[in-house]
């Protein structure tokens, strides 16, 4: 390996230090830092209101950070000079409530950003757009508009449309708490079809079999803080931290 | 019977009245062509300034639509046609009206925009800035389209009312379909031209009428 390829897998996929936000009065997040290595796939565990989705939403800016570095790929995220759009493609995100265009069948949905942002033609993002419904198993539904889609179907062309975009990290907020239970695994099997294929992953979600299966590490928040972190076995099998036991016994009901 | 016959359903003098209608509905058609694109266009600002995060452009478009919306038009024509005059601005009745149904129009239009605008979730905006659109391509590609479909059925009502608002430029003496007729009855001390101008805007409406109609059946509108 040359020297260069290994600085460059030495910079962390994405970096956050010292992330401080505030809403109102309100501190939500009181200095979060957080490294994410290339082809890692990070999950961050917490109770309601701890924080997470705040600190997800930071880092690629719909939420503007008090305070803080953030770091892609070692360019700044954060900062006054950044052409947030530019950055904005390299960091996909999926949500919660899918959030696909209901006025645009799927195969669009995933276009328009090509389209727009990245100025292909007409075939080359139709092309693209395929390729990527394909990887999560949605080809055939390419023409049905979100409407005509199942829930797990129309979150999975909503990580086509992250996707499609070939970003360096992938943001996921809770993306299977709004599905029904037999929804879950389709979701699910993509975000490990997707982290095979080397992306880097940040995930917030409750799945906790799938965090212990498939992540590569586990972040437990609490109060706008991260409280531990460790790889599944542990943060699982050996929490250090009362709160992290408290948390989890809760969510796994023993 | 004969005579309200005679005095409103003349067919003789409906023909020969014809003509003159058909003049005035080019003038009524142009004026359409003129104030509903200009309306929409300035409605589609009003709505973007009165959604603005700066409260400078916030508050005084918020005034203007509030304004505009309680000045009734026919108050607002005629102060602009023969008020202006005494500030030394002389305008054509053509232009008055459009000036007129612009402020007006802009204001009603503009409310609608603004509710179509809101009924769209803000996941949308933040679906498409998370994929790197500008704010003003999230505008035209993402947000406008649902909010104009939200609200389709209010903006094809909206517009039914500027085509029958259209008629008050008879009062400035524009010769649009209403004065055309006027101008006919006056001439042949016969009410039949008004009662076919009656039946010209009828003609022309009642397709839009029942499209209303079926959207507030058919989408839930
Ligand atoms: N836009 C906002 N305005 C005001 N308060 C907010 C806003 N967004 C989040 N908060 C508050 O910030 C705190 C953290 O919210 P956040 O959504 O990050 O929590 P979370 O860990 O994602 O919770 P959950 O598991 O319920 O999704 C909460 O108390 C929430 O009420
Ligand atoms: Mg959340």
């Amino acid at each position: 390996m040359t020297a260069d390829v290994e600085a460059a897998q030495a910079t962390p996929s994405l970096e956050v230090r010292g992330l401080h936000k505030s809403f109102g009065t309100v501190e939500v997040l009181k200095g979060v830092d957080l490294t994410v290595a290339h082809r890692e796939m990070v999950f961050v565990l917490g109770p309601s209101g701890s924080g997470k989705s705040t600190m997800l939403r930071c880092c690629n800016r719909l939420e503007e950070p008090d305070s803080g570095l953030i770091l892609l790929e070692g360019d700044p995220v954060t900062g006054k000079g950044v052409n947030l759009n530019a950055i904005r493609q390299r960091i996909g995100m999926v949500f919660q409530a899918f959030n696909l265009y209901p006025h645009l069948n799927a195969r669009k949905n995933v276009t328009l950003a090509l389209r727009k942002v990245r100025g292909m033609s007409r075939d080359e993002a139709d092309a693209r757009a395929m390729e990527a419904l394909t990887r999560v198993g949605l080809a055939d539904k390419s023409e049905n508009h979100p409407s005509e889609l199942s829930g797990g179907q129309q979150q999975r062309v909503a990580i086509a449309r992250a996707l499609a975009l070939e970003p360096q990290v992938m943001l996921f907020d809770e993306p299977t708490s709004a599905l029904d239970p037999e929804l879950v695994g389709d979701v699910l099997a993509v975000m490990r079809e997707v982290k095979a294929a080397g992306m880097t992953m940040l995930v917030v979600s409750h799945e906790m079999k799938f965090a212990r299966e498939a992540a590569d590490r586990v972040i437990f928040m609490d109060q706008g803080r991260i409280v531990e972190q460790g790889p599944p076995e542990r943060i699982f099998g050996a929490p250090e931290h009362d709160r992290t036991r408290a948390f989890l016994s809760r969510v796994t009901g023993d | 019977m004969d005579r309200i016959i005679q005095q409103f359903f003349n067919v003789e003098i409906m023909i020969a009245a014809w003509p003159m209608l058909l003049d005035g509905l080019g003038v009524t058609l142009l004026l359409c062509l003129a104030v509903i694109p200009l309306g929409l266009a300035g409605g589609l600002l009003a709505a973007l300034g009165s959604l603005a995060r700066s409260r400078w452009v916030r508050l005084p478009t918020i005034f203007f639509v509030d304004f505009f919306r309680a000045v009734p038009p026919l108050v607002l024509l005629i102060f602009i046609y023969a008020g202006l005059p005494f500030a030394g601005l002389r305008i054509s009745p053509f232009t008055a009206v459009v000036i007129g149904f612009f402020l007006n129009n802009s204001a009603y239009y503009g409310e609608i925009f603004r509710a179509g605008i809101q009924s769209v979730g803000f996941g949308q905006t933040e679906a498409a800035r998370s994929t790197g659109l500008t704010a003003t391509q999230t505008l035209a590609h993402v947000v406008l389209p649902q909010a104009v479909r939200n609200v389709l059925p209010d903006l094809l009502s909206n517009t039914i009312e500027v085509v029958k608002l259209t008629s008050l430029a008879s009062v400035v003496s524009l010769g649009e379909l209403l004065h055309a007729a006027d101008m006919a009855r006056s001439v042949t001390y016969n009410a039949s031209p008004i009662v076919l101008a009656a039946l010209v805007y009828l003609i022309l409406l009642w397709p839009f009428v029942r499209l209303v109609s079926r959207f507030g059946r058919g989408l839930g509108a």
